[in-house]
């Protein structure tokens, strides 16, 4: 069987993260390759980069970051944040990153995920969801909406409609923020991630809340996620992943582990 | 010289990196010439099985990558679809034909209506080393690697197969005929447990 992934997420601004990380000692640490062999060592099962750069230069520092990445961690990691068509796609992931995520972009136009498939097989491709919890209506049946700019823009678009939409068109995982429970640390959003995670057949990465080993128990077993996204719970050295790995052993849950 | 080929599918780097990290010389090549003189080959690649056969025809790369493992017994490691393009055919993206190096077709998963199986298979799973081979020397017999794939080889009895998998059925993980190695799983991908599978094949083939 499968096992489920706990997956660190970093933000990158210029080739640096956004805040530091404090490791053994306390020691603040800016750099993100670093950190995600910290993390690595650690066992985390994958690592996502959000690259929220503005700037063209910091994009190309953001490759160079990539690439010394792929040449210290050897397991999978994706870039998100900023890829807007194939050829942001085609650098990142020949600078060493598996998959690459696109949100906003891909609502904008859809058509980047089937191209993006077509060139890079869809196990490259995962479509970032940002999504509130609104009032159930005809336009959102699902009552929940997507969201884009960092969950400021309302789209207008289901949740639902658009998980499924975003299969067909060839995405091969679904990470799913919920912007109502992101930053809290009080639980993933439960009810929405089993609801899209039972309705497509693509994996679910649950994002968005997690603040204590159980928050990930509940959303890999209630919630039906296949990974769980966790930032400040181990940014903040919380936990380490092996800690929060353990836990979910002595749980039941299937995860890998190191030792 | 490992040369790992390149055929315009996929991510290359992270193969090269993980064997400069054991300390192994390779080149990312599509040249004949250098594929022909290699110590050894590893064919890469994700993404569709019709796209990269199309690639590795258009090249005439097919005769070429398989010239040296025939006539050569030039060391070969398929990984994910290059592990599938080692086969005789596949479904993907309708009917083709492999290189044809294994004798058995890749197809999709079969589908459970029963169970909410995601697809592609993504993520660490446990192989089932099923025969002792020296590409898994100094693994346990049941070991974590990395897999993202949507078409596999069902499991059969044929001697070759090394490693076993399972996602809503058994399927091959791992195979070495002689020579001719291939796994579905990533081990560039795949930690230490792969990084010792890589080595094996840089070592001992």
């Amino acid at each position: 069987m499968i096992s489920k992934r706990i997956i660190p997420c970093l933000d990158v601004r210029d080739g640096k993260l956004t805040k530091g990380i404090k490791f053994k000692g306390n020691v603040d640490i800016g750099d993100p390759v670093e950190v995600a062999r910290e993390y690595y060592e650690q066992g985390a099962d994958e690592i996502v980069f959000y690259d929220i750069t503005a700037s063209s230069e910091g994009r190309n520092i953001m490759i160079d970051v990539v690439k010394r990445v792929a040449q210290t961690i050897f397991i999978p990691f994706s870039v998100g944040g900023g890829i807007r068509n194939v050829e942001d796609m085609r650098r990142v992931i020949m600078a060493g990153a598996e998959k690459v995520s696109v949100n906003s972009a891909a609502v904008d136009d859809p058509s980047i995920i089937t191209e993006g498939a077509r060139a890079f097989g869809s196990q490259c491709i995962v479509l970032g969801m940002d999504v509130k919890k609104v009032k159930v209506s005809e336009k959102i049946p699902s009552g929940y909406e997507i969201v884009i700019h960092g969950g400021r823009k309302y789209t207008g678009i289901d949740a639902l409609w658009w998980a499924k939409e975003a299969q067909s068109l060839g995405a091969g995982e679904i990470c799913l923020n919920s912007i109502d429970a992101d930053g809290t640390q009080e639980g993933y959003e439960l009810n929405l991630t089993s609801l899209i995670s039972d309705n497509v057949q693509i994996p679910v990465i649950a994002s968005g809340g997690a603040g204590k080993p159980k928050d990930l128990a509940d959303v890999l077993t209630k919630g039906r996620a296949d990974a769980a996204l966790i930032a400040s719970m181990v940014h903040y050295r919380t936990y380490t992943i092996t800690e929060i790995k353990q836990y979910l052993k002595e749980h039941e849950i299937k995860t890998r582990m190191l030792w | 010289m490992i040369v790992i080929i390149d055929y315009g599918m996929g991510n290359l780097f992270s193969i090269q990196s993980a064997l400069h990290y054991l300390g192994a010389q390779s080149i990312i090549s599509s040249d004949p010439h250098r594929i022909n003189n290699a110590d050894k080959l590893i064919l890469p690649g994700v993404g569709s099985f019709y796209k990269a056969m199309s690639n590795l025809k258009a090249t005439n790369l097919d005769e070429v990558v398989k010239e040296p493992v025939i006539k050569k017994n030039t060391p070969i490691l398929g990984i994910c679809l290059g592990m599938q393009l080692l086969c005789s055919s596949s479904t993907e993206d309708g009917f083709s034909y492999g290189l044809g190096l294994i004798d058995c077709p890749v197809e999709r998963f079969s589908e459970n209506k029963f169970v909410n199986l995601k697809i592609p298979h993504v993520g660490f799973d446990t192989v089932t080393i099923t025969k002792k081979n020296k590409l898994f020397d100094g693994l346990d017999s049941r070991a974590d690697f990395y897999f993202t794939h949507s078409y596999r080889m069902a499991y059969t009895d044929q001697l070759y197969v090394t490693g076993t998998c399972s996602h809503g059925e058994q399927f091959i993980a791992a195979f070495a005929k002689e020579h001719i190695c291939g796994t579905q799983f990533h081990p560039e991908k795949s930690q230490t447990n792969g990084l010792v599978l890589l080595k094996n094949f840089i070592e001992k083939f």
